[in-house]
């Protein structure tokens, strides 16, 4: 789960990291309050889940009240790669203006299996073509997580990047915190571009960027809670309150599958066959009668579908239990579409015999199934 | 030869008293796995398809010989079954939980690699050595023994391929399912050097999917290190592009993880890489 820039720092500022005043408006309006609370110059930025804002237009600096308001009127409903801005964050400017732009992030290193913090004194909008130019400039640490951050680790950073030696004992707070931070927040990265030294000789983080492991969302209730529903479609939303992952696709055969690689394969192979598929859908592990309901409604409520492929591997999900939970779902849910199964695996035999009285067309192998559903799609 | 479990693996099911320990214990010894005990906190004394439960995986190993460790328990209390089951001294635990929190993995994966312990999984569907021993909840169904080696990232696309294969009337030697998750115990190459080092295996089939790098250091050490025949299929052709957020990713990944990215370095290796599962059995035969 990804958290918006406005979210971020005020978990920064929670976790002691100095970032600028500054706060929401979801009007023009309520823009020009902030700003007059604020005073003087300030930066109106776009609240959306995607990087390149700034190339968008969608951060401005505005001079007074006024000009905010503007400005936030110009950005408010701005698309920026498909996500349209419905909220902004007035931010004062830096105090006495920007001297440094830095990068600091910390992340999950797959490969190395540690937390990895990087830093780079070449920050902002251009670190990737810095990364790729000039990746010495770009400085790495790997955490045994239990060491956890030292004093030594932010030291060699603060060096080796060559930030100014009166600023190494607050950035080694800064970054100390920042750490707590993301371990706290069961982050899986935790980036500030830039951090900024201001005119004043500080450290503050303009920008910020979250993201929290959805694994572990359920210990982590505050956050959970920052989700923004309103942007998730109802369908996806629909989805995930019954427990399944659900994506929208432009084609016509609903795809209902347990495992996202099987999934994913699902529809690679309607796709090689000649169909779209018009979603992705992972029941996962079990499968309630409430669950394959609920996936069977979402798929259906796509004025699109022209045909439905349910393919479902047992292991840990039993082919009893799909099939008890189809033929529920078939008494609530009345509808012409032709559904095509494919069930095999933990107990596919006793699925099979429960689903003889549905009457579905049912498949041995997946490409027989995925002919069947893209063939029933054109019939239908 | 297999690889990691044959018939003289003792296994030991840690959460063997929940509905799916013990629905699959069951299933497990159906198709001829030794299971030798069961371990749930509180539990002790009681038995499961007549195998006794003990208290602790410690009490398990000393009273009956337990070798491997195959865990059935909710993510909140996984990463201490893992725990548990290293410091008991196993040289083999396969955790099948899904949803362990990152960091939770983060902390395990650091603490066996200062032990003998290795971790399969976690969020995987465990191993079989067909006719042998079936450690997770593959369907023993679906598999029969033969000279392939199967290692795969996904659950469920692991029978798919299995299936397929049997279906054809090719047996494999040991099919490993290492799990999707960020952080995990075995990886490709893992078992890669294992099924090379394995008389049994005269082939051996690659199921990777889009994200992280791993299918790619997999190509790179097929390159240099396997001289069987590798066959491949990666998931998520057709998959949309995920929501990328930050620079971090761009910056570590530099533009890896996709299914093309991926197919072009495994074959790029000697690999040959097919469009859908059933389709690897065709190029096998070909």
């Amino acid at each position: 789960m990804n958290l918006y820039e406005y979210q971020a720092k005020r978990l920064f500022a929670e976790y002691g990291i100095p970032i600028p005043n500054g706060d929401v408006a979801r009007t023009p309006e309520e823009a020009h309050a902030v700003a007059e609370q604020l005073g003087g110059r300030v930066v109106v930025k776009s609240q959306v889940h995607t990087g390149g804002r700034g190339k968008a237009g969608g951060v401005k600096l505005a001079d007074d009240p006024a000009d905010a308001q503007a400005k936030a009127k110009d950005i408010l409903g701005l698309d920026i790669k498909g996500h349209i801005t419905r909220i902004v964050l007035i931010d004062e400017i830096a105090p006495g203006g920007i001297e440094q732009e830095i990068y600091l992030a910390i992340l999950i290193d797959r490969a190395a299996k540690k937390p990895m913090i990087m830093a780079s004194y070449e920050g902002g909008m251009d670190i990737e073509e810095v990364a790729a130019t000039q990746p010495d400039k770009i400085f790495r640490v790997w955490i045994d997580p239990s060491l956890g951050l030292r004093g030594y680790h932010a030291t060699y950073i603060a060096s080796g990047m060559g930030l100014p030696k009166n600023l190494w004992k607050e950035f080694n707070s800064l970054l100390k915190n920042l750490y707590t931070c993301f371990i706290g927040s069961d982050a899986s990265l935790c980036e500030i571009n830039p951090l900024v030294i201001t005119g004043e000789g500080h450290l503050m983080a303009l920008d910020g960027k979250v993201s929290i492991d959805d694994s572990a969302l359920s210990r982590q209730p505050k956050l959970a809670e920052m989700e923004d529903k309103s942007i998730i479609p109802p369908s996806e939303l629909k989805a995930a309150e019954a427990g399944v992952s659900f994506i929208k696709l432009d084609g016509n055969i609903g795809c209902m599958v347990n495992g996202a690689g099987l999934a994913m394969t699902t529809m690679d192979i309607i796709k090689l066959f000649g169909g779209e598929p018009a979603n992705f859908l992972d029941i996962g592990g079990g499968a309630s009668a409430e669950k394959v309901t609920a996936a069977l409604e979402i798929i259906l409520s796509d004025p699109n579908v022209e045909a439905v492929l349910i393919n479902i591997f047992g292991g840990i999900t039993r082919g009893d239990d799909v099939a008890r939970g189809i033929v529920a779902a078939l008494d609530k849910i009345d509808t012409d579409v032709p559904i095509i199964l494919r069930l095999a695996g933990t107990n596919y035999q006793e699925g099979l015999a429960i689903l003889s009285k549905a009457n579905l067309p049912t498949a041995e192998t997946l490409s027989e199934a995925a002919k069947k559903a893209i063939e029933a799609a054109k019939n239908n | 030869m297999s690889i990691l479990i044959d018939k003289n693996t003792r296994v030991l099911v840690q959460g063997i008293t929940g509905s799916q320990g013990t629905f699959h214990t069951g299933r497990m010894l159906a198709t001829g796995t030794n299971i030798v005990a069961g371990a749930v906190p509180g539990k002790g004394g009681q038995a499961v398809h007549d195998v006794p439960v003990f208290n602790s995986a410690q009490e398990a190993v000393n009273e009956t010989g337990a070798n491997c460790s195959v865990i059935f328990v909710p993510a909140r209390f996984a990463p201490d079954a893992i725990f548990e089951a290293a410091d008991a001294g196993i040289p083999l635990v396969v955790c099948l939980t899904e949803h362990i929190p990152v960091l939770d993995m983060i902390k395990v994966r650091n603490y066996l690699d200062k032990t003998d312990t290795r971790l399969v999984g976690p969020n995987c569907p465990g191993l079989v050595t067909p006719g042998e021993c079936n450690v997770g909840i593959i369907s023993g169904d679906i598999v029969k023994p033969g000279p392939i080696g199967v290692v795969s990232r996904s659950g469920t696309l692991t029978y798919e391929v299995v299936y397929a294969l049997t279906y054809r009337d090719m047996g494999q030697s040991t099919c490993v399912g290492i799990g999707g998750d960020p952080i995990n115990g075995t990886n490709f190459i893992d078992v890669l050097e294992l099924f090379e080092k394995d008389d049994q295996t005269e082939r051996i089939i690659l199921m990777g999917e889009i994200g992280g790098n791993d299918e790619e250091k997999a190509a790179e050490y097929i390159k240099n290190h396997v001289s069987k025949p590798v066959t491949a299929f990666i998931a998520g052709q057709t998959a949309p592009p995920g929501r990328r957020m930050g620079h971090a990713g761009a910056i570590v990944e530099g533009g890896a993880g996709t299914a093309e990215g991926k197919k072009l370095a495994l074959e790029a290796a000697g690999v040959r890489v097919a469009q859908h599962p059933e389709q690897i059995v065709d190029l096998i035969l070909a």
